[in-house]
C-alpha cells in the first residue's frame, strides 16, 4: 500500500506540473465523457484546443481569446489575492454585475453627449460599483465576524435580480420599442469600449488585466502588504505576531477584488456585450474561480490559465455548432479541471512513499 | 392593485410547510457533516445533481419514490468526490467543495437536456382518512406526501442519534478534536466520509422534492442558491437540529409569502420581492455571527496522521 509523508516544503516542481496534470486528465476524462455522449473523443478535444488557435478561422477566434480571456484575469487577479490570506470571496459575479451597472449607469446617463470625460467616468463608476458590492461582506466579516463566503455569494442572487430590474426597468431603452435592454453602448461613440486596434479584441479590459497582472506580482514579491497577504494563509499565528493587521487584510483583499470584478463587468458591458440584459452575465465571475485555482494563485499562472480557459470557452463554442457538442458539456469539462487539479495537489504537499498504510 | 385577501392563510402555511422541506432536508445533511469537522460547501452542486437525477429516474419509472431513492443515491454519489478530495487528497475543503458546486451544476444541465418541459409523475398525499377533514389544522398538516412528514422525522432522528446514542457521541468526537478521536482508535476519515455521503444523500433528497414536488419541472439551475441558504441555516442554527426545523420554517414562510404577494400584485416590483430571502439570510446570519461557541472545533480542518 501507499504511505503518505508530509513535504517539509512543497515541492516546486510538482507546483508547477499539477496544473499540467490536471489539463491533461481533464482531456482523457473529457475525452471519456464526449465520447458516451458519442462524439468522437479525439475531434472533440483536437476542436476544443486547436481550431481556436491555428484551425481554418483562427484569425476570427484569436481576437475572441483576449475579449474571453479578459474578464477571468481581471477577476482571477483579485481573487487569488483573497484566497491566498484564506479570505474566500465567491461572490465575483455579482460585483461583476454591480460594477456593469455603475458604470453603464453613468454612461447612459450622460447619453448622448459626446465627450472625451465618459468613458473614464464609468470605468471609476464600474470599480466603485464591484469594490461597493464586495465591502458589504467585507464590512459585515470585519465588524461581526460573519462568514464572508455566504455574504457574498447570497449577494450574487441579490445583484441578478437587481440587474433583471434595472434592465427592464430604469436602464431599460426608451427608443427600444418596449424589449428589455438598455441602449447599445457599441452605439454611443464616447462610452463605447472598442478595440484599440480594429478588429484585434485588444479592449481596455485587457490593457487592465494585464496591468492588475503586474500590478499583483509587484505587490506579491515586493511591498509589505504582499508579504503580510502570504504570511496570513501560510501561516496565521506567525502573521499574528508579525504585526499584520487583519482587518485591514480583508478589507484590502475584498475591497481589490470586488472593484476589479466591478472592472471587468464594465468594461465588457460597454464593448463585447454593448447592452445591459437581463442575462447579460455569463458565468465568468465563478469560472474565475477556477482560473485563479489553475494558475496557482500565481499572477503569471492566472495570465496562462485565463488563456486557457477562454480556449475552452471559445473552443466549446465552436464544438457546439460543429459537432452539436451540448454547452453544458464544456460547463462539466470546466468543473472536472478544478477537480483534477485539487486532486493532483497532493503530490505538491506530500510524497507518495511505498509501506503501511496509516490507520485513519 | 394591491389585494391581500388573495392570500388564504391556510394555503399559505400548507404552502411554506412545503418551501420549507427542501431546506430542511439539504440543511440536517449538512448539520451531520458539519457535526463531524467537515464543511462542504457543495450543497448546491449535491442538490441540483439530486433534482435531477430524482427528476430523470421518476420520469423514466412513472414513480416518484424511486425518483427520491435515485436522488439519494446520485447526491451520495457527488459527494463521494468531494470525500476523496478532502479525506484522500487531502485538498482545501472549501475550494473542493466549491469545485463540487461548479461541476454539480455543469452536470446537472447536461444530464437533463432532454427533461425541459416534461411533466413528472406526481406523488400523491398520505390518506389521513378523517383527520385531513378537521377544520383549519387537517388542510395545513394533513394534507401532504410522504417526504414532507420524512424530513421531519429525519430531523427528529439526527437530534436523536447525536444526542443519545454511541454513534452521535463518537460522530462529535471526531468533530470537537479529530486528533484525540485518532487516539482512541476511531477512523476519523472513515467516519467522515460516512457523514458526507449522508449529507450528499439528504441534499440530493431536498432537490428532488424542488423538481418533483415543489415546482414540478426542470429547469437549469433551478436550486438558485437553496443549497447556499441551507449552509446559512446550519450556522444559524447553531449546529441544532431543531433550531435548524426552526429556521427552515421562517424561510419557507418568507419565500411563501414573497410569492403569495408577487400573486397579490403588491406594489413593490418583483425582483426586490425575489431579493428578499437572500436579503434575511445574511441579516440572519450577522445577527447570529456573534457567538461562534457552538460550531464543531475540527471544522474545516484536514486530518493527516501523521501529522
Amino acid at each position: 500500500m501507499i504511505r503518505l509523508e508530509k513535504r517539509p516544503q512543497p515541492s516546486r516542481a510538482f507546483s508547477l506540473a499539477t496544473p499540467l496534470l490536471a489539463v491533461l486528465a481533464t482531456m482523457v476524462f473529457g475525452g471519456l465523457m464526449f465520447a458516451v455522449l458519442g462524439k468522437d473523443p479525439v475531434t472533440s478535444i483536437i476542436t476544443i484546443f486547436w481550431q481556436p488557435l491555428f484551425g481554418e478561422f483562427a484569425f476570427y477566434y484569436r481576437p475572441q481569446l483576449l475579449i474571453k480571456g479578459a474578464p477571468l484575469v481581471l477577476i482571477a487577479i483579485g481573487l487569488s489575492l483573497g484566497f491566498k490570506a484564506g479570505i474566500w470571496n465567491i461572490g465575483a459575479e455579482g460585483q461583476y454585475i454591480m460594477g456593469a451597472l455603475f458604470g453603464a449607469g453613468v454612461g447612459l446617463a450622460f447619453y448622448p453627449m459626446e465627450s472625451f470625460i465618459v468613458f473614464p467616468m464609468m470605468v471609476l463608476a464600474g470599480a466603485f460599483g464591484g469594490w461597493l458590492w464586495a465591502m458589504i461582506p467585507a464590512l459585515l466579516k470585519v465588524k461581526f465576524g460573519t462568514n464572508e463566503i455566504l455574504v457574498s455569494l447570497m449577494l450574487v442572487y441579490v445583484a441578478e435580480q437587481f440587474l433583471a430590474s434595472m434592465s427592464l426597468g430604469l436602464m431599460k431603452n426608451p427608443e427600444g420599442f418596449g424589449f428589455p435592454g438598455s441602449r447599445n453602448l457599441q452605439q454611443y461613440n464616447s462610452a463605447f469600449n472598442a478595440d484599440l486596434i480594429e478588429g484585434s479584441g485588444m479592449h481596455w479590459g485587457v490593457v487592465a488585466a494585464l496591468i492588475a497582472v503586474i500590478f499583483a506580482y509587484v505587490l506579491l514579491t515586493k511591498h509589505r502588504l504582499g508579504f503580510a497577504i502570504r504570511v496570513t494563509g501560510e501561516a496565521p499565528r506567525a502573521a499574528r505576531f508579525s504585526g499584520v493587521n487583519p482587518t485591514r487584510l480583508v478589507l484590502f483583499c475584498l475591497g481589490a477584488s470586488g472593484l476589479l470584478a466591478g472592472l471587468a463587468g464594465l468594461f465588457e458591458v460597454a464593448g463585447p456585450a454593448g447592452q445591459v440584459t437581463i442575462d447579460f452575465n455569463v458565468g465568468y465571475g465563478f469560472t474565475a474561480i477556477i482560473v485563479a485555482f489553475l494558475g496557482r494563485l500565481h499572477p503569471i499562472g492566472i495570465l496562462l490559465a485565463g488563456g486557457l480557459m477562454a480556449l475552452t470557452y471559445i473552443g466549446g463554442d465552436i464544438a457546439q455548432s460543429q459537432l452539436g457538442l451540448p454547452a453544458a458539456a464544456i460547463q462539466v469539462f470546466q468543473g472536472m479541471l478544478l477537480f483534477f487539479l485539487l486532486a493532483f495537489d497532493l503530490l505538491t504537499n506530500y510524497r507518495l512513499r511505498p509501506g503501511r498504510t496509516e490507520v485513519a | 392593485m394591491m389585494d391581500l385577501s388573495a392570500i388564504n392563510p391556510i394555503l399559505f402555511v400548507a404552502g411554506f410547510l412545503v418551501a420549507a422541506t427542501p431546506l430542511i432536508f439539504a440543511a440536517i445533511g449538512e448539520l451531520v457533516v458539519e457535526k463531524s469537522g467537515v464543511l462542504n460547501l457543495g450543497v448546491e452542486g449535491m442538490m441540483i445533481t439530486g433534482a435531477i437525477c430524482g427528476f430523470a429516474v421518476a420520469v423514466e419509472t412513472g414513480s416518484p419514490l424511486l425518483g427520491f431513492a435515485a436522488a439519494a443515491a446520485g447526491g451520495a454519489l457527488l459527494s463521494l468526490l468531494f470525500a476523496f478530495l478532502t479525506q484522500i487528497a487531502l485538498a482545501n475543503q472549501v475550494a473542493s467543495g466549491l469545485a463540487l458546486t461548479l461541476f454539480g451544476l455543469g452536470l446537472s444541465a447536461l444530464l437533463g437536456q432532454s427533461y425541459v418541459g416534461v411533466k413528472p409523475p406526481r406523488l400523491g398525499d398520505i390518506d389521513f382518512g378523517p383527520l385531513a377533514d378537521i377544520p383549519v389544522i387537517g388542510p395545513i398538516l394533513f394534507t401532504h406526501d410522504i417526504i414532507l412528514y420524512l424530513g421531519i422525522a429525519l430531523v427528529a432522528a439526527t437530534w436523536a442519534v447525536l444526542k443519545f446514542t454511541r454513534a452521535g457521541l463518537v460522530l462529535r468526537a471526531v468533530g470537537e478534536s479529530h486528533d484525540a478521536a485518532h487516539a482512541l482508535g476511531y477512523h476519523v476519515k472513515r467516519i467522515r466520509t460516512l457523514a458526507i455521503m449522508f449529507g450528499g444523500a439528504c441534499a440530493g433528497v431536498g432537490g428532488a422534492y424542488i423538481s418533483l414536488i415543489r415546482v414540478p419541472q426542470w429547469t437549469e439551475g433551478m436550486t438558485a442558491g437553496i443549497g447556499w441558504i441551507a449552509l446559512a441555516l446550519v450556522v444559524f442554527a447553531s449546529w441544532k437540529p431543531w433550531r435548524l426545523l426552526l429556521g427552515a420554517y421562517l424561510f419557507g414562510g418568507i419565500t411563501q409569502l414573497q410569492l403569495n404577494l408577487q400573486g397579490a400584485g403588491v406594489a413593490i416590483p418583483v425582483e426586490y420581492l425575489a431579493m428578499s430571502p437572500y436579503l434575511i439570510t445574511i441579516i440572519v446570519l450577522v445577527i447570529l455571527s456573534a457567538d461562534k461557541s457552538a460550531a464543531p472545533a475540527s471544522l474545516g480542518r484536514t486530518f493527516h496522521a501523521s501529522q
